[in-house]
């Protein structure tokens, strides 16, 4: 194969591991989801610094570090904002005392962690 | 060439990241999965310092911190409410940097392409000039998202004359500047190529408005997700290619997703306002007469129902009543009464940002039905208490062919035997269409502020 048709042998598998890995998600999920995706795309953080690195030229090491900012405020306050959102889901059942809650099948995932508030932002 | 095992390395990066956008697919999974999405990130990036002899390290350095810095405040501090203003301005930042990093490349590219001839394949330069175009893209709509989001500007549809007309002359000198780019690479080409872009998506973006803008949220994540595919093909950068594609390919479905959900097509969510037929309604309010009552009447009516369904919207987040709320919900079941929150996929302002607001507010997670399982249960339920909702219960569309919202699956609160609304006034909802249910002789309404509303309510159903 020729270099060209590795990489787009790569992009089209990609396109369908990126459609099959969501397809079955919840509604529930498609904010954090989205949140979680937008950080990822901050890996633009790794380009910027390949170029910037190897830059000899003051303007371009200046549009690089501007970039290099940016990605990182994309990368790193992806994955914060999305982890902020997330821990709010994992919660400990608080106790309901009569039989009359929502029949909607017991323990759905709310295992472990602390009952506590987690919020940043009240 | 680069070293064995700096491949492998990367390759194990590409590899997290699909199990990271598969862990967040799921409830269980999604917290543990976005940590294997960080610490891959993170890796990949140290990567380069390791194995490369790399210039500028501290200023790099600095850089890094001063983004981190930026990142974790704005995202430690943001209010749940703002959800959606801040998945755009990450990811707008995001399509800048993809923009930025393509320009210093073909910055790199250019004298070589000129001089050799042969040094620089075009299909590098055309993906060069397909992340620098989508970049500015997607930084500029998301800028303009942000602005709509955050109410700096109206979330009403802008259109004036002529914007079509503009909107593709500005695409047609996308494709002239990138096919130019390909040809005869240069910097300044690049430059006005970027600008360029960044008029697109401005003009993209205004047409759009009301519930519509989150969808292009998603859309413009997509975008960003592609820019940095086609920038690791550039950098040939394994890890760019694959993370950017996912990105681009799960983004592009979410968006099919919850276009689906509110049952319009991208196509026309993006265009339809510049089809003439405006996206959203009048806005106005009406003068027609409603039944309205105290806080006492209904907390009898809630009180003594053996069946209530609480249909939660983003008015009640923005009076942050959701704590006054759960109390209440706890107050009824104590008393026996059924109680559950229908949750309707496009509630809040993004999909499923209801469940996010109401998790933060610790609604046992159990309690939150989704649409398709509860919508067959309203005939049983004694009464709905609409909270700050009114799209999602809008029998228009059901009933309305020409409504803006005619085609979206809605909750069927209009087959319950008594609805209640709390609203602050007789203000249509985030589309700007009248609401039927509210003339029903069988609503109530109860104005007023959500959480002052609440409390009341809360304080008249405990002395029962």
């Amino acid at each position: 194969m020729s270099e060209p048709v590795v990489w787009l042998t790569i992009f089209v598998l990609s396109v369908f591991v990126g459609i099959e890995v969501i397809a079955k998600v919840s509604s529930t999920l498609h904010t954090p989801l989205m949140s979680g995706a937008n950080a990822i795309h901050g890996i633009i953080l790794l380009g910027a610094v390949l170029v910037t690195g190897t830059t000899d030229n003051d303007v371009a090491l200046v549009v690089g570090l501007v970039a290099i900012v940016l990605a990182a405020v994309n990368m790193v306050g992806g994955f914060v904002v999305t982890d902020r959102m997330l821990q709010m889901f994992v919660r400990k059942k608080p106790k309901v005392s009569t039989g009359s809650t929502s029949g909607s099948g017991g323990s759905t995932g709310s295992t472990g962690s602390t009952g506590s508030t987690s919020r940043g932002a009240a | 060439m680069t070293p064995t095992w700096v491949q492998l390395a990367y390759l194990a990066c590409a590899v997290c990241f699909i199990l990271a956008l598969k862990g967040l697919s799921g409830p269980r999974t999604a917290r543990i999965g976005n940590l294997v999405g960080a610490a891959a990130a993170v890796v990949a990036v140290a990567i380069p310092f390791l194995y490369l002899d790399l210039d500028h390290i501290p200023l790099m350095l600095g850089a890094i911190a001063v983004g981190t810095g930026g990142g974790v405040v704005g995202a430690r501090t943001v209010q749940m409410t703002q959800m959606p203003q801040m998945v755009a301005l990450f990811n707008g930042v995001g399509g800048g940097a993809a923009a930025l990093v393509a320009l210093l490349e073909l910055h790199e590219l250019a004298p070589e392409a000129g001089s050799a001839g042969e040094g620089v394949s075009w299909f590098v330069l055309a993906a060069t000039a397909f992340t620098i175009a989508v970049g500015s893209v997607s930084f500029a709509g998301s800028i303009v998202t942000f602005a709509k989001l955050q109410e700096l500007m109206t979330s009403r549809p802008v259109v004036f004359p002529g914007l079509p007309a503009v909107f593709a002359l500005s695409l047609v000198a996308t494709i002239g500047l990138s096919v130019s780019t390909v040809a005869s690479p240069a910097v300044t080409i690049g430059v006005i190529l970027a600008l360029v872009g960044l008029v697109v998506g401005v003009l993209l973006v205004l047409p759009v408005g009301g519930a519509d803008v989150p969808i292009v949220i998603s859309l413009l994540n997509a975008f960003t997700g592609l820019t940095v595919a086609a920038g690791g093909y550039v950098l040939e950068n394994v890890v760019l290619l694959v993370a950017g594609t996912l990105v681009g390919a799960s983004g592009t479905f979410l968006t099919m997703l919850m276009a689906r959900a509110m049952g319009r097509s991208v196509a026309n969510i993006l265009f339809g306002a510049l089809r003439g037929g405006s996206t959203l309604g009048a806005g106005e309010a009406s003068d027609r007469p409603v039944r309205s009552a105290g806080p006492q009447d209904i907390a009898i009516l809630l009180g003594y129902a053996d069946r209530v369904i609480i249909v939660p919207g983003y008015g009640l987040a923005v009076a942050q009543a959701q704590h006054t709320l759960r109390e209440l919900v706890e107050v009824l079941m104590e008393r026996g009464t059924k109680v559950d929150y229908a949750i309707h996929p496009v509630a809040g302002r993004m999909p499923g940002h209801m469940n996010v607001l109401l998790a933060e507010a610790q609604v046992p997670y159990e309690q939150l039905q989704e649409m398709d399982d509860i919508n067959g249960e309203f005939k049983q339920a004694d009464v709905v208490l609409v909270v700050g909702a009114n799209d999602v219960v809008n029998p228009a569309a059901k009933t309305t062919p020409g409504a803006p919202i005619y085609g979206m699956p809605i909750l069927n609160a209009d087959e319950a035997k008594q609805v209640v609304f709390m609203k602050r006034s007789m203000r249509p909802g985030f589309a700007g269409i009248e609401n039927e249910l509210l003339f029903d002789p069988k609503t109530t309404l109860l104005f007023g502020d959500a959480k002052e509303s609440l409390g009341k309510l809360l304080n008249a159903v405990k002395s029962l």
